[in-house]
């Protein structure tokens, strides 16, 4: 059953479904990490909230007027206003007065959430209102998916994507080095407001699929994800609309395997599973990655103490280092020094004298650097400029003999 | 630099030093946090191919000056011109080196990267990164030494190599003035020769470098000229004539202990 809808052959519903959430993923991916580098996450989580007001009154306004209050283009656009204001009121609380920005977001999202849930309450009691199901939007809702809310779908997130992509260098040297953007004559105030205002356009393309309470998901988890994989900012966004592509696709074929799996939050989980393993296995910051170079690096820097103890005939007090040196056959169980310990300690003090040349010479600083108490210095210098280092190395010596 | 000298001593100003037409030049500034002026009606004129410290105590405004004229910080009153023009019709002509800690060093990018900002302006917004863009961006990092360091996450740099990086950044967009906040603070011996004989040649070049600076043992070394600042303008011109110990005194008060301060002429 996943099997058949990994490969799109549960119908025509679950297809559109599949469709509509990879793209969803992908933009809501690429343009979270730009909110993520600019260290503002969580004003996503206030713009979407915001948006629900906007859904109640758009559907007010839709059957005042005669028409299907549960048109999805009405709705959505309805929504995109009050998550406007929303934003607006977020970045006016932020700059003009002494609320810091976590404040103003949580003030804005729960006013605005509360307003929303009032009015959908009076939309229950309308004549028109009981059979809206406006409450999917909460949590998102692909059950009733029509053709042309898959492609409204679609089209929103190509067009935030495509947007998102022609400002990139503009965001991300404001999220770097805002003063710097600012001296260069970039509108630090406009730039924010481009990405807030991308990040708005994909929550409010999300909330037929994921939904308003779950979108942020979509857009913290894929760039925090990415950011374990690589160090340069365009990989980042890449990665990150990838994992949320896949994430879109595969949380909605899981949903569509079985009768009860809801969407949304399906799509959310399985997105958390690639952080969960991001988080583990990750080469560089990756926890088991950091846990094993600590371990490493200490073992080294044990028996590199030990043999440096050994070279100048100095006892070896930790019970740790005798038991590694033992083991790697360099010293007998009480610490004394086999043949080849003696060799390697000779080796170690060697090193260490001509890492102390080279770290004074002006003109290596980028092999200097790479010093770290256990590196052998024929790693980081060519065979000409050790024998360079070895002169220093020679020359006290003839002075003294 | 002699030129500039002279001028000063005669009373009178030649082209490049007049504000009407200097690289910058800063009318009646006044920049508040709140209802507290940090900066206080300064007038100050960097003339072409000069080199100025902007000295005075911790608080004194010199960073906030800074910024004001750049339009990072908005003034409460003032106005600047750069090149005799408005400062946004300029804007491409000045390189800002801002402060290290400005920044997020754990940010996800590389030392090329970051000096490849340098070059937004002729990038554009979709605009690909060429070989050519590579090359000078290398070049730049080579005039500061980091050139090995090109592919490296900038978060693995000590604090002097990430003010190099800064350095060769704003070398990077090639311009004429060249103002820089604290490049000394906190780097190594090595870093600080690297970036004092960048910035000699530039004012070799003829370019215009303007520096908050906060050690005034080096002032005489590396400077022509320097601002002294305390909230307003305690004096301004040439070393030999500006950065005496009356003036030094007006600025730091009895914060300075003068006797340790090398090179300042006692003023006659």
């Amino acid at each position: 059953m996943l099997w058949q809808a990994l490969t799109l052959q549960l119908g025509y519903n679950a297809t559109l479904v599949a469709i509509g959430a990879t793209l969803l993923g992908f933009a809501a991916g690429v343009t979270g990490t730009f909110l993520f580098l600019r260290r503002r996450s969580l004003v996503s989580d206030a713009i979407s909230h915001a948006t629900l007001p906007g859904v109640g009154l758009a559907f007010i306004v839709m059957v005042a007027l005669g028409g299907d209050g549960r048109n999805l283009a009405g709705l959505l656009a309805g929504s995109a206003v009050t998550a406007a204001l929303g934003l607006l009121a977020v970045q006016w609380l932020t700059r003009r007065t002494r609320l810091a920005e976590d404040s103003a977001i949580g003030a804005v999202l729960s006013v605005f959430f509360g307003f929303g849930i009032v009015l959908l309450t009076v939309i229950q009691t309308m004549e028109s209102g009981r059979q809206a199901g406006l409450d999917g939007l909460l949590l998102g809702s692909t059950a009733g998916m029509l053709r042309s809310d898959a492609l409204l779908i679609a089209a929103g997130g190509a067009l935030t994507l495509i947007l998102t992509l022609i400002l990139r260098r503009p965001m991300i040297m404001v999220a770097f080095d805002e003063d710097y953007a600012a001296a260069r004559g970039l509108n630090i105030r406009q730039v924010d407001l481009a990405t807030m205002g991308l990040v708005m356009a994909v929550t409010v393309v999300g909330l037929k699929v994921v939904g308003l309470i779950l979108i942020v998901a979509l857009l913290i988890i894929p760039p925090v994800t990415a950011r374990f994989w690589t160090d340069r900012t365009e990989r980042v966004w890449l990665l990150s609309g990838l994992i949320g592509g896949i994430s879109g696709f595969v949380g909605a074929a899981i949903s569509a395997s079985a009768p009860a799996l809801p969407t949304g939050p399906i799509i959310v989980l399985t997105g958390f599973s690639v952080f969960a393993l991001s988080l583990f296995l990750a080469p560089n910051r990756g926890v088991l990655a950091a846990i094993l170079r600590h371990v490493a690096f200490q073992r080294r820097v044990h028996i590199r103490q030990g043999l440096l103890a050994i070279a100048q005939g100095q006892p070896i007090y930790e019970r740790y280092t005798v038991r590694l040196l033992h083991r790697a056959g360099l010293s007998r169980p009480d610490g004394v020094a086999t043949e080849a310990g003696r060799a390697r300690s000779a080796k170690a003090l060697m090193d260490e004298k001509r890492w102390e040349i080279l770290r004074a010479m002006p003109d290596q600083e980028a092999a200097a650097a790479l010093y770290d108490g256990i590196r052998p210095i024929e790693t980081v210098v060519t065979s000409d400029q050790l024998a360079e280092i070895d002169t220093y190395l020679a020359s006290p010596q003839e002075v003294s003999a | 630099m002699t030129s500039i000298a002279l001028a000063s001593s005669n009373g009178t100003q030649t082209v490049t030093d007049h504000p009407d037409t200097a690289p910058m030049a800063i009318r009646g500034m006044t920049v508040s946090y709140g209802q507290k002026p940090v900066v206080f009606s300064v007038d100050a004129t960097f003339p072409e191919g000069s080199m100025t410290a902007i000295i005075g105590p911790n608080g004194a405004g010199k960073s906030t000056l800074l910024k004001a004229s750049l339009g990072i910080l908005r003034p409460l009153s003032g106005n600047v011109t750069v090149f005799g023009q408005p400062l946004n019709s300029q804007r491409h002509r000045i390189a800002y080196v801002p402060q290290r800690a400005s920044v997020d060093w754990d940010f996800p990018t590389t030392v090329l990267d970051v000096v490849l900002m340098g070059l937004s302006r002729e990038l554009g917004l979709l605009r690909r990164v060429r070989p050519r863009h590579r090359a000078r961006a290398l070049e730049c990092l080579d005039r500061v030494s980091m050139a090995d360091f090109a592919n490296r996450q900038i978060g693995q740099l000590s604090g002097g190599q990430q003010q190099r990086v800064f350095l060769a950044r704003a070398l990077a967009q090639g311009a004429d003035l060249y103002l820089l906040d604290e490049p000394f603070a906190g780097v190594d011996a090595a870093t600080e020769k690297a970036i004092i004989a960048v910035l000699q040649t530039l004012k070799a070049e003829g370019k215009t470098v303007v520096a908050v600076h906060h050690d005034l043992s080096t002032v005489t070394d590396y400077f022509d000229r320097v601002l002294i600042l305390n909230t307003s303008k305690i004096a301004e011109g040439p070393v030999a004539d500006a950065f005496t110990e009356d003036s030094l005194q007006a600025a730091y008060g009895g914060r300075l202990a003068t006797a340790h301060v090398a090179g300042i002429p006692v003023a006659g």
